[in-house]
């Protein structure tokens, strides 16, 4: 048994400033991550991250009040606005501190950091270090996490959290590279895992997005929150849904439909393609599901000749690298296929503004967190932001706590003796099991089912149906056996136990989704096709039940306050 | 072409039945578009659930999947079959094996302690002495562009298992590592002046680089570790003999 004032799961950008805030408070601080933190999924994010510095030449009127309400317009009105003021307001800070650590941003002639036009914002906020501004803040953390000495263990996939009497204890992780698990207790635990966007097929997120943390919160009876919002990015490689950045329509890229014809004209003829994703992942659809893809395949371009390589190679030579490495395409030469696909989770669970779960002793930050300041759509270039703001801030509400906790009893060795047990034996029956159903199989059936059922596009009658497959899916998945149960890097076990967690998180977005008889941003049904101000604006709140294959639903008020809702009009 | 064949290194060292190394091979279906990430999980799903080996972003910015692949560095997510020579041959074989001359933890895995130990030595990090502005410290676009090339590193490794350097004397930091330090050298923000220096300026450090140049070859990013670290070597020189850091 191995102990920590805190424990934060999760090695990416959320973590580490979760980390480094509760470390430089002087408290014991370890991290637990599935890969080294320098590998974690913040690191594919490219555009950027918004904070109103005026930097941008046409950027100079730009407030904070005017990114929350362009955050909260964006969202569709069902971000909690107080959490949004506290994120736009402290964004300034945060790029400074970033940039005051090292993070390579790029530059003005004046040495002022640059920023660049972004999605449903009204002026050019998004701050950027080329096409790579998630690998680039990421590092910059690593390297500050080394600094302030953040204890890591790398390669450990926890799985379980320990609870004793309602109050969260620590974790169990398997240790990846020695093999077996092992408790880690901790007075404070940080759930900083990410999305959940490889539920679906067809989802830009990293291969080890699979919601994890999301299900261990959820299992030990914290609700998770509108989880049926789910972001499809309109601009996503054709062949491997790799994301070209918003950024690639910052700088002036066209979206292009198989007539030559600039659609956004129909959809959004004042912001055109820097509409809110919501909104161009639909009308990039529609051209494909009305026949206009690019010689009748379902696609869209991505068209960026006219800028030019100089332009190119300065702001956006990784997406022109991936264009070229995973689609055959060199962006300065041909237009780029992009389909719009599954990108990011505005759901995840429940929290403050502080981090704070109900549980207490549990704190979520990032993409596995609903605070919720996306509402029902996330603009691009927030969620870098969210990830520092609320790692920041989770971190802080934990030194609080820890202040308030003195002369408090240590967390309980019996109940993380007997939670490591259970692992264990779940581990050894799994393995005996044998298994009739082939856990592969059923992860990919379920990775359709969502794609198919779950899309940018959604019905009662569809997604009542998928429904039905996911609790089948679920159902059969009681009958999983492990080929492999034993010995380091043990993908079998791993991936096996990920099924668990995927099918639990899908079946809370797909819940969700059929009883939400609305369209709100990323949530559109064709059957509901408008907003419902007057029963929906408010938060879905997906409990776990033990006896039930599904989620029971609860609902929540949404913070209001200072933005009256009003139409959407882009 | 229907079917594809991957020759798998396998080893797991602590397997006290099996613990050598061998060669397995595995058909895999392949049809126009296949990456050696993408075979590798056919292989564990379809024949072996104990095949190891690290993966994460399959979009090759991670560094996760770093492997020597029909002979050379490369990122297995990043390695579409169709683009490898070997796609001409009769039968056509991907030769997967795990970066040599690093520690192996098991079949494509390798141990990376010493690689981050070595990255961790070298304080990669911002050293700043002067009080930081209310603003961002200014750095102007010609600053800026003296950090673009070692700023893209992915820490794969594959320059470290590269480097007969490396093979050679296990104290030596290595490319990625002093990759590292040159990024901060040279960051217009750094002021370090003796904290940094005393870590690359030694036994373990720049003098052990020969410019052998593999690491510029392996590097999947296409980044010369080789010139980061001969920029190093002539500072070193200007700071014993002149005082003179930057």
């Amino acid at each position: 048994m191995i102990h920590h004032d805190v424990i934060i799961v999760g090695g990416g950008l959320s973590g580490l400033r979760a980390a480094i805030e509760a470390k430089r408070a002087g408290l014991d601080v370890a991290i637990l991550s599935q890969v080294h933190p320098g590998r974690s999924h913040s690191g594919a994010a490219q555009g950027g991250i918004n904070a109103a510095l005026g930097n941008h030449p046409d950027g100079h009127d730009d407030t904070w009040e005017k990114h929350a309400f362009d955050t909260t317009k964006g969202g569709d009105y069902l971000g909690d606005q107080d959490a949004i003021m506290k994120m736009t307001q402290d964004a300034i800070r945060v790029i400074y501190e970033m940039d005051h650590w090292g993070c390579p941003f790029s530059r003005y002639e004046d040495g002022r950091i640059t920023q660049r036009p972004f999605g449903g914002a009204g002026f050019p906020r998004c701050c950027y270090g080329a096409d790579k501004t998630g690998h680039y803040l990421l590092h910059t953390l690593v390297e500050q996490s080394y600094k302030f000495g953040v204890k890591l263990y790398v390669e450990q996939y926890v799985s379980k959290l320990i609870v004793h009497d309602g109050v969260c204890q620590g974790v169990i992780a398997y240790d990846m590279i020695r093999g077996g698990f092992e408790a880690f207790t901790a007075h404070a635990v940080v759930i900083a895992t990410g999305g959940s966007g490889r539920i679906y097929e067809n989802s830009t997120n990293a291969l080890i997005n699979t919601g994890g943390g999301m299900a261990m919160a959820y299992q030990a009876g914290v609700p998770l929150k509108d989880m049926e919002f789910i972001q499809f990015h309109p601009t996503g490689l054709f062949t491997t849904k790799i994301l070209m950045t918003e950024g690639a329509r910052g700088e002036g890229g066209y979206l292009l439909n198989g007539l030559g014809e600039r659609y956004m004209e129909k959809y959004a003829p004042k912001f055109m393609e820097l509409a809110p994703r919501d909104i161009v992942a639909r009308a990039g659809q529609t051209e494909i599901n009305e026949g206009r893809g690019i010689n009748g395949m379902p696609y869209v371009h991505l068209d960026l000749r006219h800028l030019g390589a100089e332009k190119i190679l300065e702001r956006l030579p990784g997406i022109r690298d991936l264009a070229i490495h995973f689609e055959g395409v060199d962006p300065i030469e041909e237009p780029i296929p992009v389909v719009p696909s599954q990108h990011y989770t505005m759901g995840g669970i429940d929290t403050n503004y502080d981090g704070a779960t109900p549980m207490p002793g549990l704190w979520a930050a990032g993409e596995c967190a609903c605070v919720s300041v996306h509402g029902a759509n996330r603009l691009g270039g927030n969620s870098l932001l969210e990830t520092i703001v609320f790692g920041r801030r989770s971190g802080a509400d934990v030194v609080r706590y820890m202040e308030g906790l003195s002369g408090k009893r240590p967390p309980n060795p019996r109940t993380a003796d007997a939670a490591l047990r259970a692992m264990e034996d779940k581990v050894d029956a799994l393995h005996r099991a044998k298994g009739t159903e082939d856990a592969y199989k059923l992860r990919t059936e379920m990775a359709l089912v969502t794609r198919d059922y779950f899309g940018v596009f959604r019905d009662e009658a569809t997604m009542a149906a998928g429904l039905e497959k996911l609790l089948d899916v679920k159902a059969r998945s009681k009958n999983v056996g492990l080929r492999v149960s034993t010995g380091a890097f043990n993908l079998d076990m791993i991936r096996t136990l990920d099924l668990e967690s995927m099918i639990d998180v899908a079946l809370c977005m797909a819940a969700g989704a059929v009883n939400r008889t609305e369209s709100r941003g990323a949530h559109f049904r064709t059957d509901h096709n408008k907003r419902d101000d007057a029963n929906w604006l408010k938060h879905t709140l997906a409990f776990y039940r033990p006896d039930e294959a599904g989620p029971r639903l609860d609902f929540k008020p949404v913070t209001l306050g200072t933005f009256e809702p009003q139409e959407r009009v882009y | 072409m229907a079917e594809i064949t991957f020759r798998v290194k396998r080893q797991d060292p602590t397997d006290k039945k099996n613990p050598e190394a061998r060669w397995e091979d595995y058909k895999v279906p392949f049809e126009g578009n296949l990456t050696v990430l993408e075979g590798l999980f056919y292989i564990q799903e379809q024949y072996d659930g104990s095949l190891s080996f690290r993966y994460c972003c399959r979009a090759s910015i991670c560094g996760s999947c770093a492997m020597y692949i029909n002979g050379a560095y490369r990122l297995a997510c990043q390695t579409n079959i169709k683009h490898l020579d070997i796609i001409h041959d009769a039968e056509p074989v991907v030769t997967v094996q795990p970066m040599p001359h690093v520690p192996l933890v098991k079949d494509l895995v390798c141990d990376m302690d010493d690689f981050f130990a070595k990255y961790e030595y070298i304080e990669p990090w911002l050293i700043r002495n002067s009080q930081d502005p209310e603003k961002e410290i200014l750095q102007s676009p010609k600053d800026r562009k003296q950090i673009d090339m070692p700023i893209d590193c992915i820490l794969c490794g594959c320059c470290y298992s590269s480097c007969p350097s490396v093979w050679g004397e296990e104290n030596y930091l290595g490319p990625a590592a002093l990759l590292k330090a040159y990024r901060f050298e040279v960051d217009s923000r750094d002021e370090a002046r003796k904290e940094r220096l005393p870590r690359w300026d030694n036994e373990r450090g720049v003098y052990r680089c020969h410019t052998i140049r593999n690491c510029q070859e392996a590097c999947p990013k296409e980044l010369s570790p080789t010139e980061g670290i001969q920029w190093l070597k002539k500072a070193a020189v200007r700071r014993r003999l002149f005082g003179r850091m930057k």
